[in-house]
């Protein structure tokens, strides 16, 4: 889709060298903290903005040189856009499938997005949330190929945003493809296919939610308090190596969990100790994220 | 074709549902003819003595026409702008010819229909005399006017920079041309400095158009070709300025 993308302004190069490849039919989401450059990628990627450098296709054209049949088979959510207020839900989504060949029908389309019942309400009286389901009304309303989502539920409330993603995962099934960008780690995992971890206007990591940074192969950690009363040379020698911090909480890491798992729970039931914050977890997409993210500051 | 009458059709509509634009650009024309003609009314004007309540008819349309084509398009133009509706529209196929002619389409509708309010006003209650063969020449100093003024407005949208802004910037322009331009106060009272500042600027030269058209005696050859020139001229200033200068993007843009 993209290759060597950069987009300069002035002295500021919000994008340096982006590659992105996106497959049909697949949900693909820009994860990136505010400023890493991700809107400035999706409307040069949308034909809203001009690239200073690289080569762009999307649906195999130069979106610089987009014309109305290529724009056709797009559709857009732009991260801060506002319906016109004047108009009703209905006659907003219909004024805009004027601009399209060939419309999807609008109260199917109301009622995909789940504004069925506020067909009648002025747009200027939604909520924000029922105004980001409208973007999206508006964004599907010609029935486009590529669906393109700035930041979609930023400002939601938790409610609000899960149910945007149960639309954002119905659109894969209307077998549309999604380009979304998000700050939320949340949103990303449970969205997309594929996720690309973009800071500074460069790509640090890119892959599947469960793969991404490593994820896979990175060590488990056990962790637990450590009972009152007990050191930590009482504990069974492969957990002991490990250094409590002020509120006696012992980390332990391990490629395989189950022995040392095995061996702390062993010595704990024969020594009827109670083992308080017992949890066993592999890093979460958000630890990989600030990690990731952090290191890219770090490097700059 | 299709997609200009659509757009149209829905810019007029956005204007009917607008808060501020029926009241400034067709009552407000309506209320100003009233108050002056109720105030003035039995004044004589000029040397030709006409009736201050036949002076103020073709003054009254002429600000008809700028409400709606000048001002009211140049708020609404940055209001859309800076909600990002502009941008928006710019990412799905519609042409952005078609925009820009559709809101100056609207725009020309909207001042057409104030102005035969005020004229037929004028004509029922304050013995304007309509000479039917001179109307031409009054719709053409409409069409004119609403298309060279359009212009003048997308070119001011593009200097205001903030949506809050448009309506105090909208009123600097106009109010200061209102008054020496013929329409509040007779030319004909002013000094002559006043006077020749108002010829150098369009509104006058419309005034003068309507006018011409609506003038006891007026015919079909009644249109006053060098007023409608000058009209032209600024509209076509207008629309370079705005060529040169008009941006989809919202100019307070985060990020």
């Amino acid at each position: 889709m993209a290759s060597g993308l950069r987009c300069r302004y002035g002295a500021n190069e919000a994008v340096r060298g982006i590659d992105l490849e996106i497959a049909s039919g697949e949900i693909f989401a820009l994860l990136g903290p505010n400023g890493a450059g991700k809107t400035s990628t999706i409307e040069i990627l949308e034909g809203l903005r001009t690239r200073s450098d690289g080569d762009v296709r999307v649906l195999g054209v130069d979106p610089d040189r987009g014309d109305a049949h290529w724009r056709s088979r797009i559709g857009v959510v732009l991260q801060a856009s506002q319906p016109e207020p004047e108009l009703s839900v209905a006659e907003c989504v219909s004024l805009y499938a004027g601009y399209y060949p060939r419309p999807r029908d609008v109260d199917e389309t109301l009622a995909l997005v789940g504004l069925g019942g506020l067909a009648a309400r002025r747009c200027e009286r939604l909520s924000g949330g029922e105004r980001r389901r409208l973007d999206v009304a508006l964004a599907l309303i010609g029935d486009p190929e590529l669906v393109f989502l700035d930041e979609p539920t930023t400002g939601f409330d938790p409610a609000a945003r899960r149910a945007a993603w149960e639309l954002f995962l119905g659109l894969r099934e209307l077998g549309k493809t999604v380009l979304l960008t998000t700050h939320y780690m949340e949103e990303a995992e449970c969205v997309a296919d594929r996720i690309a971890v973009l800071s500074r206007g460069a790509i640090v990591a890119s892959g599947t939610p469960q793969s991404l940074g490593a994820r896979e192969s990175m060590d488990v950690e056990i962790s637990f308090t450590l009972p009152a009363g007990i050191t930590l040379e009482e504990l069974p020698a492969s957990l002991a190596a490990s250094t409590p911090n002020r509120d006696r909480m012992v980390r332990v890491r391990a490629e395989d969990p189950v022995s040392p798992l095995f061996s702390l729970t062993r010595w704990a039931i024969e020594r009827d100790v109670a083992l308080a914050d017992l949890e066993v977890r592999r890093p979460s997409l958000e630890d990989v994220y600030l990690e990731l993210t952090a290191a890219a500051e770090a490097r700059a | 074709m299709r997609m200009l009458a659509h757009q149209t059709r829905y810019e007029l509509l956005t204007f009917v549902r607008n808060r501020q634009g029926p009241f400034f650009t067709v009552a407000l024309p309506v209320i100003f003819l009233v108050i002056f003609v109720g105030v003035f009314g039995n004044n004589r004007v000029g040397p030709e003595h006409v009736k201050a309540s036949t002076y103020y008819v073709p003054g009254i349309a002429a600000l008809a026409i700028l409400s709606a084509a000048f001002a009211n398009l140049a708020i609404s133009i940055t209001a859309q702008r800076e909600l990002g509706i502009l941008k928006r529209r710019r990412a799905t196929p519609v042409s952005a010819s078609v925009l820009v002619a559709a809101r100056a389409l609207s725009a020309l509708a909207i001042g057409v229909v104030v102005m035969a309010v005020v004229i037929a006003i004028g004509s029922l209650a304050y013995g304007v005399h309509l000479n039917s063969s001179a109307l031409p020449a009054v719709a053409l100093a409409a069409v004119i006017g609403s298309l060279a003024f359009a212009c003048l407005g997308y070119a001011l949208s593009t200097a205001i920079s903030a949506a809050d802004a448009a309506q105090p910037v909208v009123l600097a322009t106009t109010l200061p041309l209102y008054f020496i331009s013929g329409v509040f106060i007779p030319s004909v009272r002013l000094p002559s400095f006043l006077a020749h500042v108002a010829e150098v600027f369009p509104v006058q030269h419309l005034v003068v158009a309507i006018r011409a058209g609506l003038a006891p005696g007026a015919h079909a050859s009644s249109v006053a070709w060098g007023d409608l020139g000058v009209i032209a001229a600024w509209g076509a200033v207008g629309l370079a300025l705005a060529l040169a200068r008009f941006s989809w993007e919202p100019r307070a843009a985060t990020t």
